[in-house]
């Protein structure tokens, strides 16, 4: 019985479309990083010759209009935007987690004119920000990186704040005070065993949207310079081809479709 | 009126960040700013040194940045974005022509919206579990994990192109209109449905609900009568928050079907580095989520008395 008992929680904290989520993105994870391994190729060395050309042994997802391997440029482009999202998501998961304690640890103005930050970053739309950082900043990568990052600490400095602050006011933290216990041990103790959930989620909420406006913004062209591969550049630079080449198209569209799926659903229900 | 008042405070905030942002990116403007303001001013032929220097005075850019931040910002608290350095025509007056086609555009996407999801949500929600609750949920994920362009470019593709049924890009008459706010719409209706539907299911779980249907009201009278208002508090919140996303579908949806809008606008305005415009339409933007969700905040008491107290 006990060992039903046990092992019932362990299940429910990991649902179906949970694992489906998480296969997902360690599937394209695989692809990302064992495919150039498993099929050697560049990703930027052009044959005419062979353009729009279906696949063969050197690239087995066929050729796109410039006779580039597509298989290689989407393994790097696999590469690109998801580690461009994690570091942002890196940067704002811990800023939001320094700020959001800060806030509901000291209370008063601190609180007020963080909040009041965050507020008025949220009443931006991401794209906007990204955009305006990315016309600021020289190097496209470095861009995103910051302004992802200062789209996306939003979210978890508020998940931080409102979950510091209730937890801050609990009884067990305030014996945990009474007994001499620093802030350092009712952090590790009280605090983040509460919201590690919640920041685990919103980072796969994160990274999915980082990679969502990665591939947007390259889409419409202002994003990733045209070389780079990249999702969105690669599905717009073979859109006028998908007649001729529908499997290259095809390729970074089912690629990103799977990506941000398995992210969705890792993240959990969520009404937002 | 505390509502109004954090509003306001918000409003402000957001005017100083977008003018902090933009005023960074004028300076970092590669080449002489001030010869490519001149040019936008005067026209590429009739820039020369002195109008150069006219400009670099008049906007102190060799200044101390300090003053001359305080100097854009007194313009930008009076509403005074400048001229376009690309078209040369005063910022004012181009936004408010982009102003009217993305407002179109976003309302029919709202309206289109609203007529997909909250009904598919309420059926789904008063019966928990059912198909058309599991399918909903299925492709509500689906739909929301799929990224605006990619929608749009699923929809060009079908409707467009292998049908053609319907132009793939243009401005001009409600034909037009479908694709854009079709793929607006689509990303709305997904979040409004699982909305709609959650608290449908909440709802009918309630005994206010239960007693309704005791007193021998059918299935649609109670949802009428007591149901429908209960569900349109959740929704009308949610509403802001996918306002969000409306604006930001809204930049990258016009610059794929070629709507002539505030979206498109701001993503040209970026590319040329045309900084007046982009601070005006950022401006405009930012503001607008402030209004709006004022509104939203206002009719939501209206709609429920009990958040006020």
């Amino acid at each position: 019985m006990s060992v039903v008992a046990l092992s019932a929680p362990r299940r429910a904290a990991l649902p179906l479309s949970r694992s489906i989520g998480a296969s997902l993105v360690l599937g394209v994870a695989l692809l990302a990083f064992l495919g150039p391994w498993v099929v050697p190729g560049d990703p930027l060395a052009q044959s005419l010759i062979k353009a729009l050309s279906g696949p063969d042994a050197l690239a087995p997802l066929g050729y796109d209009h410039l006779g580039r391997s597509v298989f290689h440029r989407l393994a790097h482009a696999l590469h690109l935007s998801p580690l461009i999202a994690l570091a942002a998501v890196a940067t704002a998961g811990a800023l939001g987690l320094v700020l959001g304690t800060l806030a509901a640890a000291k209370g008063g103005w601190v609180d007020r004119i963080l909040s009041m930050l965050a507020d008025a970053l949220l009443a931006l739309p991401g794209l906007l920000l990204v955009l305006i950082i990315l016309a600021m900043v020289p190097a496209t990568a470095l861009g995103f990186w910051l302004g992802l990052s200062l789209v996306l600490w939003v979210e978890f400095f508020r998940l931080t704040r409102a979950a510091t602050r209730d937890t801050l006011a609990s009884p067990a933290v305030q014996a945990s005070r009474l007994l001499g216990f620093g802030p350092v041990y009712l952090f590790r103790v009280h605090i983040w065993p509460e919201i590690a959930p919640m920041m685990l989620t919103a980072a796969a909420f994160g990274t999915a949207t980082a990679i969502m406006a990665i591939a947007a913004l390259g889409f419409v062209h202002v994003g990733m310079r045209a070389p780079t591969p990249e999702l969105g550049l690669m599905m717009v630079e073979l859109l006028p081809y998908w007649r001729e080449a529908p499997l290259a198209l095809l390729s970074p569209v089912v690629a990103s479709f799977a990506l941000l799926l398995g992210l969705t659903l890792m993240a959990g229900s969520r009404a937002t | 009126m505390n509502a109004v008042v954090t509003r306001l405070i918000q409003a402000l905030m957001v005017a100083l960040l977008i003018g902090t942002a933009t005023f960074m990116m004028m300076r970092s403007l590669p080449g002489d700013a001030a010869w490519r303001i001149a040019a936008g001013r005067y026209g590429y032929d009739n820039v020369d040194a002195a109008s150069a220097d006219a400009v670099r005075a008049e906007l102190a850019l060799d200044g101390p940045a300090f003053p001359a931040f305080l100097h854009w910002l007194g313009d930008l608290v009076r509403f005074d974005f400048g001229t376009s350095l690309v078209s040369g025509r005063p910022v004012m007056e181009e936004i408010t022509h982009q102003l009217g086609a993305s407002t179109s555009l976003a309302g029919a996407a709202l309206l289109l919206s609203l007529l997909i999801g909250p009904p598919l949500g309420v059926i789904a929600g008063l019966r928990p579990g059912g198909l058309l609750d599991r399918v909903l949920l299925i492709t509500s994920t689906g739909i929301k994990a799929m990224p605006q362009f990619l929608l749009a470019l699923v929809l060009i593709v079908i409707l467009a192109v292998q049908l053609r049924w319907l132009p793939a890009a243009g401005h001009g008459d409600l034909r037009h209109f479908i694709l854009p706010s079709l793929t607006l719409a689509l990303g709305l209706a997904a979040v409004n449905a699982r909305i709609t539907r959650d608290a449908m299911a909440r709802i009918a779980d309630m005994p206010f609900w239960r007693f309704a249907q005791w007193k021998g009201l059918s299935e649609r009278e109670t949802l009428l009568r007591h149901g429908l208002r209960h569900v349109s508090v959740p929704l009308i919140i949610y509403l802001g928050l996918q306002f969000v996303t409306l604006v930001e579908g809204v930049i990258i949806v016009e610059s794929i079907f070629g709507w002539p809008g505030i979206g498109h606008a701001l993503v040209h305005a970026i590319f040329s580095r045309d900084v007046p415009m982009v601070q005006g339409t950022a401006l405009v933007l930012g503001l607008g989520f402030v209004l709006v969700n004022t509104a939203i905040d206002l009719a939501v008491r209206r709609l429920d008395p009990r958040v006020a107290a």
